[in-house]
């Protein structure tokens, strides 16, 4: 039976990619994931789980280890964080391309410089055009259910991708949160065996990672890309599968109060809870206002989104990241072009926050509304405005 | 002659696994050393190869020349990606998920993979202790890019980055000696082999696939197009470089040296140096001065196998 326990997060995910009986985990040590490696490296260390863990020298290696192992047909998994990602970023694109999955957990984290080792979405915004799926937590029970089902995912025949689970560095990934940990037989029952066809083996010898000239390399890269935007649809339906078995329930979409709301705060990760404070305020006080979460960062979830905002006039959108000199936060750029062509749109307003860890409380994310509001009716000189800095 | 010309070929298996048809330069001493390597690991293999001339030239997709399960990722990684194959199948055999039979893993990259960018990830596979082998093919410049200079690169050679001029004689640095950084590791298997002595490689790579942990070899690759060589002359340079002392042939058995061939006396290094025109630009004092070189790193080679 699964129980329900108080424990840090990062020991939760620890104890999904134990109950998901993973082979290999090759994992550099950096904050805030090394909790997740070390309790897993406890976990090998004592016998409680059958894996090879590879402490490998770098990031760098630690992917490279991974492709190796997923492609000799090993259930895989590795964690990192921030520089950790930025550094793997050349070898991400490899398991995306030559199609072998493994499983990630990514606690995002601010990149440096200066030096910051607390949470923000910029290292998972450098790494969205690698080919992965990416997938958000806002809580720790999301974490822990979302590390197991990703690994259903990644290795569906149907799917075949790399997955990252992304949870916000140190909100959520120190923190202690009442978890309902798994039942091993209730994940087994869930979870097949990894069976991958194409594994490296002498009685059938395959080629992997073979040079792509121009006569082909256009097509490998439409399959790829084709393939990854239908995977919407094998994600949904596992989700579901779990939502059927355990009772919880996930979709791409998330929606708080959105049905009739004028104006729609959007968000990803631990902020989201946070703001669905400001949302029951405001419409306490009778304002039509609601909230959209993205768990599907990629594929992202066009249908889904355009659907989840059909009654909105306004949109706020608070993004975690900066894209220096750009037009708006990653985020709010992509609700934007998801809206664009359609006839009826709303007004896409972008914030931008949460740096480096800077908390964001309840009040902030209502006085963001009522001045996304303000600037979807007046306008702004501003692409974006910065939430809360001192100037 | 026409006697020994039957004996030999059964001296090697007939199989290849580096199959023909490749894109290779003609005159590719790397080549010829692959396919060496290949016949003498066999079948249960699989070849973890990093990005180069090698990777460039076998698998044009959607061709391959690789008859065993063969990948490539990127530049600098193919120690890691192999020492993830090692575990996965470490772990999968324990679990019953693999095939119960020991697989040769074989990690394989030129010398800019293995001396320069890929150093780390090297000596973080030998730290580790993966049971595999590296070989590291040596054509002592980055040639699939058009032929750049390495640390591998000996002093005085002209490569497109490190050109003769008013201020430079070359290369400016001394090769780096990767065989040591290899024995320094405390690994139970170092050697350095040339295609030109083919069953003194087979043998090394036989030996060093069937050490348990990790083990080394770098191998001597002549490159007509790089080294501005006539191509029929690759092999005999292979040989030259043996018998000049420039590139000696040993082994390092759990950190005990051992001279592979011995010669009463080394050739001069004229005879290796002169038919390449990465060399043509160097003065008789040049010559004089990496000759000199030559002799002392033997010398010191030969202390390190025989002791004072």
């Amino acid at each position: 039976m699964a129980k329900k326990v108080g424990t840090e997060v990062s020991f939760a995910a620890a104890e999904a990619i134990k109950l998901a009986n993973a082979d290999v985990i090759a994992a550099y040590p950096i904050t805030p994931q090394t909790h997740i490696v070390e309790k897993l490296s406890e976990y090998v260390a004592d016998g409680d789980l059958d894996a090879e863990y590879i402490c490998v020298e770098s990031e760098h290696s630690a992917m490279s280890a991974c492709c190796g192992s997923s492609a000799t047909g090993a259930r895989t998994f590795t964690a990192t964080a921030g520089q950790g990602l930025e550094l793997m970023h050349e070898v991400l694109t490899i398991p995306a391309s030559s199609r072998l999955p493994m499983v990630a957990a990514i606690c995002n984290r601010a990149l440096s410089g200066p030096l910051s080792v607390w949470g923000d979405h910029s290292d998972m915004m450098g790494v969205r055009d690698t080919g992965w799926v990416q997938i958000v937590a806002e809580n720790g029970q999301e974490v822990h259910d979302l590390l197991i089902s990703a690994f259903k995912i990644a290795e569906h025949k149907d799917v075949m991708f790399p997955v990252m689970v992304h949870m916000d560095g140190f909100h959520l990934t120190h923190v202690i949160e009442s978890i309902i940990i798994m039942d091993q037989e209730e994940v087994d029952k869930f979870l097949p065996p990894f069976n991958y066809d194409h594994k490296l083996d002498p009685d059938s010898p395959v080629s992997v990672g073979t040079y792509g000239p121009p006569h082909i390399y256009p097509e490998i890269k439409k399959a790829q890309e084709v393939a990854l935007t239908n995977s919407k649809e094998t994600i949904k339906k596992i989700w579901k599968e779990w939502g059927d078995m355990f009772g919880r329930h996930y979709n791409p979409v998330e929606t708080y109060k959105s049905d009739d709301a004028e104006t729609i705060l959007v968000t990803m990760g631990s902020f989201s809870e946070t703001a669905t404070l400001a949302i029951d305020k405001m419409r306490a006080e009778g304002k039509k206002v609601g909230l959209i979460r993205l768990r599907l960062w990629r594929p992202f979830p066009f249908a889904e989104l355009r659907d989840a905002a059909k009654s909105a006039d306004n949109m706020v959108v608070l993004d975690r990241a900066i894209s220096y000199g750009g037009p708006a936060g990653p985020l709010c750029s992509e609700i934007r072009s998801a809206f664009y062509q359609m006839k009826k749109r709303p007004q896409v307003v972008s914030f931008i926050g949460g740096l480096g860890g800077r908390d964001i409380a309840p009040e902030e994310f209502e006085e963001m509304i009522t001045k996304g509001v303000e600037i979807a009716k007046n306008g702004s000189e501003n692409e974006y405005e910065m939430l809360g800095v001192r100037e | 002659m026409d006697k020994y010309g039957l004996y030999v070929p059964k001296l090697a298996p007939r199989k290849e696994y580096f199959a023909p048809g490749h894109r290779a330069c003609v005159g590719c001493g790397e080549m010829l050393a692959v396919r060496q390597v290949c016949k003498a690991l066999g079948r249960e293999t699989i070849v973890i190869n990093s990005t180069g001339c090698i990777e460039i030239v076998s698998s044009l997709f959607p061709q391959t020349t690789w008859e065993v399960p063969w990948m490539h990722t990127l530049f600098e990684n193919a120690a890691a990606v192999a020492s993830g194959v090692e575990s996965a199948i470490k772990v999968m055999q324990r679990k019953g998920k693999y095939r119960d039979k020991k697989v040769n893993i074989l990690a394989m990259g030129g010398d800019g993979a293995t001396a320069d960018i890929g150093l780390q990830a090297l000596s973080g596979a030998f730290e580790r202790g993966h049971d595999l082998l590296y070989v590291c093919f040596d054509n002592e410049a980055y040639m699939n890019t058009g032929i750049q200079r390495s640390s591998s690169t000996p002093y005085g050679a002209v490569t497109t980055t490190s050109p003769t001029g008013k201020k430079s004689i070359g290369q400016q640095t001394q090769k780096k000696n990767l065989p040591a950084i290899a024995v320094a590791h405390n690994i139970d298997y170092v050697a350095t082999a040339s295609p030109a002595y083919p069953f003194d490689l087979m043998d090394k790579v036989k030996k060093g696939v069937n050490t348990k942990g990790p083990a080394y070899i770098q191998v001597f690759s002549p490159c007509p197009t790089g080294w501005r060589s006539p191509g029929e002359l690759s092999v005999a340079l292979a040989r030259l470089v043996v018998e000049t002392g420039v590139f000696p042939l040993f082994e390092v058995v759990k950190g005990k040296y051992k001279m592979s061939m011995e010669f009463e006396k080394l050739r001069s290094i004229k005879d290796y140096m002169k038919p390449q025109g990465r060399f043509r630009h160097l003065t008789e004092d040049d010559i004089d001065t990496i000759q000199a070189r030559v002799i002392e790193e033997y010398n010191k080679l030969k202390e390190k196998a025989y002791g004072q």
